[in-house]
């Protein structure tokens, strides 16, 4: 599979060469060629709090992480070539030394279209606790647990830039597997994910070809966006085999909505999909608010209020381990000259108290240095629920960051 | 015919110079800011660059360097994108900002590690603008409706001949109780802003040096320095590579544009 998708991204380099020759030859006469070279290099430790599960899993860990970005634009900033490889080598877990391609997009621009080719990311969505919505690349979920971290997906994205509203038409060939913590890794299911055996509904496997449709409006207060999508699901399924779970990706037609009103401080937003799989219709939900209180007592500090509801209608066989739980977060932001950041928050599964503790905290330190803390926390952790292989993984992981 | 027309211009003439004679501050307040807004109307559109300076009481620096693009729109507030350069880790990060005249501003911001747009709330005008001492009401685009005026008086201001007035932020989220600005009665442009906090004790003074005119008409400092009163801190703001009407459209400020922005 990695060899496959090793060799289409070799494809897609010649061809960005080819294009990057031509354009270079007729960007040199009108010389608005802009080139920009930035990113960041990344040094983190993970303390896990507890002795692991079981006795090969590692305890504590280092990792360093580059991630550098080519930018190059032309013809007055219409086109555009974005390159952004990214690398990790951990310490504590095979599987988490790993690089990917998390950008390689060409993109040209029109009065009222854009069209972008080669391997991209795409964000939809509103809510903060999780991203129902956003679908069309799979989570890196060796980088991190709150599914925020993406891997690069090959695409063709057309989009159209009307009155009535944004249409995006994707066409994403080539499906990219998620990431697993290996045997010796943290925060992984009992059982190992061996993701070399992994099984396709689709008979082309990873090479069958997706596509998603995308309106989004906004009109005075209110955001809208609805989308469908047809493909393989970024969320597998999981068949015991021996002692490995195999992933199973099975095809799914989504059909989603999202949308934020915005009024003064309050942030009102939903997310709802209806999935299809194998037949069978199942339906999930985000929705909430955030509040901000801006200028906290007369202070530079904004705190805001989060509250989300999360529901899935197939409970416990739910593909994510959220299917009736709230959370309740809060967000600071200082306001200084560092950017001092902080978001907190506990998820709640209401029917087994199951809770789930998050911190993040970001600082930047002089001009090009960040330091960022995650804390993540498990409570209470009923047997059945989806979280009780974390049950002694409570995470504290710094990192610094330089960028550049 | 002619003598009602002769008959009703006398009596126009008369009763405007009862108005004029009459004028009150607060109309007179009004007019200044009126015919500031005039006399910069029709810029058509604006990009600049902009370095700035964050000193802390103890003199320690530090720099933010941003892009902006600013468009007029018939009958509403200027449309604006920000573009930021630096720090490295906010490089990337990019505002649009629709300013109304009356009603609140709509704004989105992008952030780019996640490819997102989130709509913001446009409420949060009293708060720090990348930790300077520029709020994003003092950054945004300053509209004639969104104050009530009056006038103080007159002023020799670093040698200028100046107008003194009294603005009230109208919306009730603002930071500030009042602003005394100084207006220069030649050329119309901002010399010093006093900002009184929401107990209505001097907070800030911003000050306007180095103006320059483009298109013999549009007036431009190039370097804009607000002190803090109350903690001793300050920020420059360094105004460069001023270019006028470079032809934006509408598409240039759309949501789809925040994301591709650079």
């Amino acid at each position: 599979m990695l060899v496959s998708w090793m060799r289409s991204c070799r494809i897609l380099l010649v061809l960005f060469y080819l294009i990057f020759s031509v354009v270079d030859l007729s960007a040199s006469e009108n010389s608005s060629v802009k080139v920009e070279w930035s990113g960041y290099i990344g040094l983190e430790s993970r303390v896990f709090v507890d002795d692991p599960l079981l006795p090969v899993q590692s305890a504590n860990s280092n990792s360093i992480a580059f991630q550098p970005e080519y930018y190059r634009e032309w013809n007055d900033g219409r086109s555009s070539l974005t390159i952004e490889p990214f690398i990790r080598y951990d310490s504590g877990d095979n599987e988490r030394s790993h690089g990917d391609i998390r950008e390689l997009l060409w993109l040209t621009v029109g009065d009222d279209w854009e069209l972008r080719a080669g391997i991209g990311k795409v964000f939809w969505g509103v809510t903060e606790s999780q991203h129902l919505v956003d679908i069309i690349n799979q989570t890196d979920l060796i980088e991190s647990i709150d599914g925020e971290e993406k891997l690069g997906q090959m695409m063709i994205d057309l989009s159209l830039i009307r009155d009535w509203g944004t249409l995006d038409l994707f066409i994403l060939p080539g499906f990219r597997e998620r990431t697993f913590p290996g045997e010796e890794g943290r925060l992984r299911t009992s059982l190992v994910v061996d993701t070399n055996r992994a099984s396709y509904e689709s008979s082309r496997e990873e090479k069958r070809i997706d596509y998603a449709l995308r309106w989004f409006n906004w009109l005075g207060d209110w955001e809208v966006g609805l989308a469908y999508f047809n493909g393989t699901s970024r969320i597998p399924q999981y068949i015991q085999n021996g002692s490995a779970l195999i992933p199973h990706y099975p095809l799914l037609q989504q059909t989603s909505l999202d949308a934020q009103l915005t009024l003064d401080a309050w942030l009102w937003k939903i997310e709802a999909v209806s999935r299809r799989i194998e037949g069978e219709y199942n339906s999930a939900l985000t929705g909430g608010f955030e509040y901000t209180q801006a200028a906290l007592f007369d202070s530079d500090i904004d705190l805001g209020l989060l509250v989300e509801y999360l529901f899935d209608d197939q409970g416990k066989q739910a593909l994510t381990p959220f299917e009736d739980d709230v959370l309740i977060g809060a967000r600071l932001a200082l306001n200084d000259i560092q950017g001092s950041e902080l978001l907190a928050g506990v998820i709640q599964d209401l029917d087994s108290n199951t809770l789930a503790y998050s911190l993040e905290a970001s600082r930047r330190i002089g001009d090009d240095w960040k330091v960022e803390v995650e804390m993540r926390l498990y409570d209470n952790i009923a047997a059945d629920d989806f979280l009780y292989a974390f049950r002694q993984d409570d995470l504290v992981q710094v990192e610094f960051r330089r960028y550049f | 015919m002619r003598k009602i027309t002769l008959i009703t211009s006398v009596l126009l003439l008369s009763f405007s110079a009862t108005l004029a004679w009459a004028e009150t501050p607060e109309e007179k307040g009004l007019a200044i800011a009126k015919e500031f807004d005039r006399r910069d109307n029709g810029y058509i559109d604006t990009a600049s660059d902009m370095t700035m300076i964050l000193t802390n009481r103890h003199g320690t620096e530090s720099r933010r360097q941003i892009r902006l693009r600013q468009m007029e729109t018939p009958d509403d507030g200027d449309k604006s994108m920000s573009l930021f350069d630096e720090p490295a880790d906010v490089k990337g990060t990019a505002v649009l900002t629709y300013t109304h005249k009356t009603k609140s501003d709509d704004q989105w911001l992008y952030l780019p590690a996640l490819k997102r747009v989130k709509r913001i709330a446009s409420r949060n005008k009293s708060g720090s603008f990348l930790g300077s001492e520029f709020a994003f009401e003092d950054i945004g685009s300053q509209e004639v409706e969104k104050f009530t005026y009056k006038y103080l008086r007159d002023e020799v201001y670093n040698g200028l001949d100046s107008f003194v007035i009294e603005r009230d932020p109208i919306d009730r989220f603002s930071g500030y109780t009042r602003q005394v600005v100084w207006i220069d009665k030649a050329e119309y442009r901002y010399q010093k802003i006093d900002f009184y906090d929401r107990k209505n004790v001097l907070l800030k003074t911003l000050e306007y040096n180095k103006y320059q005119q483009y298109l013999n008409q549009y007036w431009r400092s190039d370097e804009m320095y607000m002190v803090n009163h109350q903690t001793g801190k300050t920020t420059k703001l360094l105004w460069s590579n001023y270019r006028f009407r470079n032809g934006f459209k509408d598409s240039d400020f759309d949501r789809s544009s925040l994301k591709r922005a650079r």
